[in-house]
């Protein structure tokens, strides 16, 4: 479904990706480990069109992207929760639901979507009206995945949902990720510093370092691998 | 502990005497007379000590006041009632608003001259209200506003003297004009943000002024375009006598000639227009684009990842205000009857953004309370001449220091869901 070849991008000079091949399969959880500064950002925002690859290409659906405007790739059914959350802190829960249904073509359906988000998320429900800078970190995050539902994406991008949040609701958000996947068939890109959530939330797994992708394989597969489990999973977790 | 606060502020009040000393001791305090031949320096210390002193005093008590928040409490707490009320019965507020404007021509006390400024306050927030479509939606912030508003009122004076079209014809003109230019001037801006953009905006606004000043030949230069014709009352003059065979304002009606009633007439075309930028803002805040500004405004990155197209929005902004800026400027083109480069100069920018600033960003009554505070207190100390910019320089300080993110800086949602009220 998402096809990256070789993509190398640069900033200015300095190359942050240096030919990453990776394969997202229609229905698949698909998640990207790697530490600060591997690339994983940079990676999601050269998809999404923000960052521009110099060389290789992404296909979606076997039609190339990589030269496409954002907004373009957006429309064609990939959106992404950007790091940090990124809401409009001044404007309500309701308002930057909306802004997730931008277009006409994706608003018709608006009254639907948005009880979709609810459901999901009914904390966002009881919120609607308050602006979005006075919720907190795990409510943030969940109103910058509703937000981006809102768009009905055929494949989410979501980086780093885990980042500054209490490890309650990260439980809370990895499970309505796998929901959204499950129940809505959208297929998930998933960019995580949390290593063992991310693998045991993936079908299939991958790992940038430098730029570059060092190993693949199913979520399982990675949990179990000695040398992810030395460098990402502080050398295996007790539980 | 407070007794060290009260130290603590009296050092700092005496550091801002020192600073107000060394600004007020030259400008204030040496004052050169001309007696006969050359010119003589007399000494003013006892005005220099006196304010010197204000500053001293009023630096002590808002120190205190930061370091207690009692001694001021009278003031914040009327302040925000105040913004409830505005908040709570905004409704209220405006209805009455509008009504107050549209009988005040005819209240007992109104003269000439109060209907000059009241003019003169209306245009302002326009201006005002057109700029806070870029600045307070969109939070581009926007330096050479006047620009606009020259092309609006160069585009009405040379259309209408060239081609005699009438007022009606010449404003929506003159609005295409504004925004086609606010779009040359978007086009190269599009990659810059705050200071970046705030300076080539401002570039914008002096370029524009020096071509009215050197293209000679279309602009008539520094000279400045006489003879601009007045509006008429749909094709009624206000002329005291009227061409024969021709009806003017006064023998159609079968009033008394008055120069009053061009003043009025004009007078409720600035209020019109004026209420029309206002109610265009506030639907196009709930329509999508006007969404997308406000998003714009709060985080650029998060619009690119959901399909928000930041060209055509920052565009859309930079037109739809200019092309408000552009009607204002046709306006103030038919009401002077003469225009030149030197009524768009940098100063008027910087009121206008003060007056957005100082409203409270976005926020559309801000804008009329910071309109009439600042140009009604210059307008007050009108008496003090080149003074009363000191007058309008307090005012600006003043609100910084009480209301430090605008007279109203609370944002209205949009969008309220029933029986959500409370």
């Amino acid at each position: 479904m998402l096809k990256i070849t070789n993509v190398e991008t640069f900033y200015g000079k300095i190359q942050a990706l240096r030919g990453v091949d990776i394969d997202v399969n229609d229905g698949e959880i698909v998640s990207l480990i790697g530490s600060n500064g591997a690339g994983k950002s940079t990676l999601l925002m050269t998809i999404s069109g923000v960052n521009k690859a110099r060389n290789g290409n992404i296909t979606f659906n076997g039609e190339r992207i990589e030269n496409r405007e954002p907004h373009k790739i957006v429309d064609l059914g990939i959106c992404q929760v950007p790091e940090g959350r990124r809401i409009f802190s001044r404007l309500t829960v309701e308002e930057n639901l909306r802004l997730g249904a931008f277009t006409n073509e994706k608003g018709k359906h608006f009254e639907t979507d948005i009880k979709d988000v609810y459901d999901l998320f009914p904390v966002l429900s009881d919120r609607k009206t308050q602006r979005g800078g006075t919720l907190s970190g795990g409510e943030q995050q969940m109103l910058a995945i509703g937000r981006a539902l809102m768009s009905k994406p055929k494949v989410l991008l979501l980086d780093e949902p885990s980042l500054g949040i209490a490890p309650k609701l990260v439980n809370q958000i990895f499970a309505s990720i796998k929901n959204i996947n499950k129940e809505k068939n959208v297929t998930i890109f998933l960019v995580e510093q949390n290593a063992k959530k991310a693998l045991e939330l993936a079908d299939r797994a991958y790992v940038l370092v430098n730029g570059k992708v060092t190993i693949m394989g199913s979520g399982q597969e990675l949990l179990k691998n000695k040398d992810i489990q030395a460098a990402y999973l502080e050398g295996g977790t007790k539980n | 502990m407070e007794k060290q606060d009260i130290i603590k502020s009296f050092k700092d009040s005496l550091f801002t005497g020192l600073i107000a000393l060394a600004l007020f001791g030259p400008i204030v305090g040496l004052r050169t007379v001309s007696k006969g031949e050359g010119l003589f320096i007399t000494p003013q210390w006892g005005i220099v000590f006196l304010l010197v002193g204000l500053c001293i005093l009023g630096r002590f008590l808002i120190n205190i006041n930061s370091a207690k928040k009692t001694e001021f409490k009278f003031l914040s707490s009327f302040s925000s009632k105040f913004a409830h009320i505005t908040e709570d019965k905004a409704k209220h507020f405006a209805i009455t608003g509008i009504l107050f404007a549209v009988v005040f021509p005819f209240l007992p006390f109104t003269d000439r001259y109060f209907m000059d400024v009241a003019i003169m306050i209306l245009t302002y927030i326009m201006l005002g209200w057109g700029l806070n479509i870029v600045v307070g939606l969109a939070g581009l912030l926007d330096l050479g506003y006047v620009a606009f508003y020259a092309v609006g009122a160069y585009s009405y004076a040379l259309i209408a003297t060239t081609f005699g079209w009438s007022f009606w014809i010449c404003l929506p003109l003159a609005g295409v004009f504004a925004a086609f230019f606010g779009i040359l001037l978007g086009f190269p801006v599009l990659r810059l943000r705050g200071d970046y953009l705030a300076i080539v905006t401002l570039g914008f606004g002096e370029i524009i002024r020096i071509i009215l000043i050197n293209w000679y030949e279309v602009t008539n230069g520094p000279d400045g375009i006489t003879g601009i014709p007045r509006p008429s009352f749909f094709g009624l003059p206000f002329k005291r006598s009227p061409d024969e065979g021709e009806a003017s304002f006064h023998t159609f009606f079968g009033l008394e000639y008055s120069t009053m009633h061009r003043i009025i007439f004009l007078y409720y075309l600035i209020l019109v227009l004026a209420l029309i930028t206002n109610y265009f803002t506030l639907k196009i805040r709930k329509l999508p684009v006007g969404r997308a500004w406000e998003a714009l405004r709060e985080d650029e990155i998060a619009c690119k990842s959901l399909g928000v197209n930041p060209t055509n929005t920052k565009l859309t902004a930079f037109a739809i205000g200019a092309m408000f800026g552009g009607f204002a400027g046709s306006f103030f083109a038919t009401r002077q009857a003469f225009i030149s480069p030197e009524s768009f100069t940098f100063i008027e920018s910087a009121i206008i953004v003060a007056i957005v600033v100082l409203g409270g960003m976005g926020s559309q009554t801000g804008v009329v309370l910071a309109s009439i505070f600042l140009i009604g207190i210059t307008e007050i100390f009108r008496d003090l001449e080149q003074f009363r910019m000191i007058a309008f320089g307090g005012a600006m300080v003043l609100i910084m220091v009480f209301k430090p993110k605008g007279i109203l800086a609370n944002r209205k949602p949009t969008i309220l869901m029933h029986g959500d009220k409370k």
